[in-house]
């Protein structure tokens, strides 16, 4: 039978033209501005001033400009289907459980084929299928 | 001649700043260059302002929109995934000799008319002879697609199917919206459904995780129903009772329960309506209680497989069967009482999970309290387990 897995689907890879166009303008913004600033303190290092502040609005840019990009990237990564583990119990009426991973077929009260480890001659039967979800609910405080 | 002496001004104060570099240093502390700079950023504020007060609206329009588009290209993605994994399952399970690929795609347009409701009058019968249409066309449409697939198999296509195609509508009604709003840049049109996109997306990723469930045949979060009426109807006599639904009668504190869900393990709710109305008419209304067992949406704060007990039919859907079920129970005077395990959205269209599958005990504790507490011993309830029963046996 086949198993179910824990599989994603593979997200696209695309990201906004609009975005991207956006984030480039403002990549070559804040060059251009590092590179002013640049020329400012070469040309009077005496006076700091002015290149530092073109210097900061160049860094800053640019810094926001890659977090946008950044985070983009994450929303395109985010883009996929997660599925679940799911997992079946399996009973037998001498109390012997066994939780396995879910197979395709397998249903609640189905008498299966497989004996009992500790009593041969039993049958055994799913009681439960279920996934269980690890992260806990954020309460608020409240 | 107002020119002149404005220009005059200017050379006066382009001078003057030029001949006292020393008082815009000790002023902005930025240097020669520093006052200019002030000078550049106190403009661009004051542009920024006039830009605000004129199309600040705008801004925020396109903010929205942008946000839209983010979730129209998410929902996008989710909605081929759907198709393609309906049409993976369709392949797998059923076997076809030819690409199901275009039957499915007709099948995802697929819509339903309701009845006219201009004259009410018998409008539940009418709405559960399109409903029944409906469903018979859309299993015939799946028996074609998938020739080699048994009834259980079937219902779970069918099941996987209809959840591609809500993810198809909620794609094309939100793609709707966003392109209406870009059109007509009316920020009314693109605040509609800015609004609820939140919860809008929240659904459609709840019925993504479902396609695997259903097309697997797992059990999801709508069947507690059906598992409490499962667990309790175990190893008794079954019959079949109209529609798709199946009874036991089972011994309880002294009681006589009749014991009803949906038949399973396929994907399928049956119709608890007409098998409520004919138990009770088999036993011409001498039934002292009925009790519905259902998974009910929770608020945010509740915990999910909270139980929660109360009075009327805990049933969902179009209305149809709590209709038929409010009809026979009123006719007849039988007090109804309702069991619910609490859930969200997600959950209930997703794999079950622990927590609601841990539910079943105390589900069954408060089912007997109340037979105990409300009926006689030798008195005849009916117990219904309302939801899916996929994954879920008897």
């Amino acid at each position: 039978m086949e198993k179910n897995h824990n599989q994603t689907s593979p997200a696209t890879k695309k990201i906004s033209t609009y975005l991207t166009m956006i984030i480039l303008i403002v990549v070559v913004l804040s060059i251009v501005s590092i590179i002013l600033a640049a020329n400012a303190y070469l040309t009077s290092p005496s006076d700091v001033a002015p290149a530092a502040f073109l210097a900061v609005i160049g860094f800053v840019a640019l810094a926001m400009s890659m977090f946008t990009l950044y985070q983009s990237r994450r929303q395109v990564a985010q883009m996929k289907i997660e599925v679940p583990k799911v997992m079946t119990t399996v009973e037998c009426k001498c109390g012997s459980k066994n939780v396995r991973e879910f197979q395709r077929g397998d249903y609640v009260y189905k008498d299966l084929d497989v004996l009992c480890q500790k009593c041969p001659n039993t049958r055994q039967m799913i009681t439960a299928i279920y996934k269980e979800v690890k992260e806990k609910e954020k309460t608020y405080g409240v | 001649m107002s020119l002149i002496s404005g220009s005059n001004a200017i050379t006066q104060f382009l001078s003057l700043a030029a001949a006292q570099p020393t008082i815009a240093k000790n002023q902005f502390g930025l240097g020669g260059s520093g006052d200019a700079i002030t000078q550049i950023l106190s403009l661009l504020t004051y542009v920024f302002f006039i830009v605000l007060i004129f199309y600040g609206q705008r801004i925020q329009m396109y903010v929205m929109i942008r946000e839209v588009e983010n979730s129209l290209h998410k929902l996008r993605f989710i909605k081929d995934e759907g198709r393609k994994n309906a049409i993976e399952a369709i392949k797998e399970i059923g076997k076809p000799t030819t690409d199901p690929s275009a039957r499915v795609d007709r099948y995802l347009e697929y819509f339903t008319i309701g009845p006219q409701g201009m004259d009410p009058a018998g409008i539940v019968y009418k709405l559960d002879h399109i409903l029944d249409v409906r469903d018979t066309r859309l299993k015939d449409e799946v028996k074609l697609m998938a020739p080699a697939s048994d009834e259980i198999q079937v219902n779970n296509l069918e099941n996987t199917l209809e959840a591609a195609m809500a993810l198809n509508y909620i794609y094309k009604v939100v793609r709707h919206f966003y392109i209406q709003g870009k059109k007509t840049l009316s920020l009314y049109i693109i605040m509609q459904i800015q609004m609820i996109l939140p919860m809008v997306m929240k659904e459609a990723e709840a019925y993504a995780s479902a396609l695997k469930a259903f097309a697997y045949g797992q059990p999801i979060g709508d069947g507690a129903g059906p598992l409490v009426a499962a667990k309790l109807m175990h190893g008794y006599e079954i019959r079949k009772l109209p529609k798709d639904c199946v009874m036991a009668t089972v011994q309880i504190e002294g009681r006589s329960a009749l014991i009803i869900k949906a038949e399973g393990p396929g994907g399928n709710v049956g119709k608890p309506g007409d098998a409520v109305e004919a138990v009770i008419e088999e036993n011409e209304g001498k039934i002292a209680m009925v009790i519905m067992v259902d998974a009910g949406l929770k608020l945010e704060g509740e915990k999910v497989g909270e139980v929660s007990e109360g009075i009327g039919a805990a049933i969902g859907g179009p209305g149809v069967d709590q209709y038929k079920i409010e009809e026979k129970l009123t006719k007849y005077h039988i007090p109804i009482n309702a069991v619910i395990v609490k859930e969200d959205i997600g959950d209930a269209v997703s794999p079950m999970r622990k927590e609601i599958n841990d539910a079943v005990d105390p589900v069954i504790e408060r089912v007997k309290n109340v037979i105990l507490e409300r009926t006689k011993e030798g008195d005849k309830v009916i117990i219904v387990g309302v939801g899916n029963s996929i994954g879920v046996g008897q």
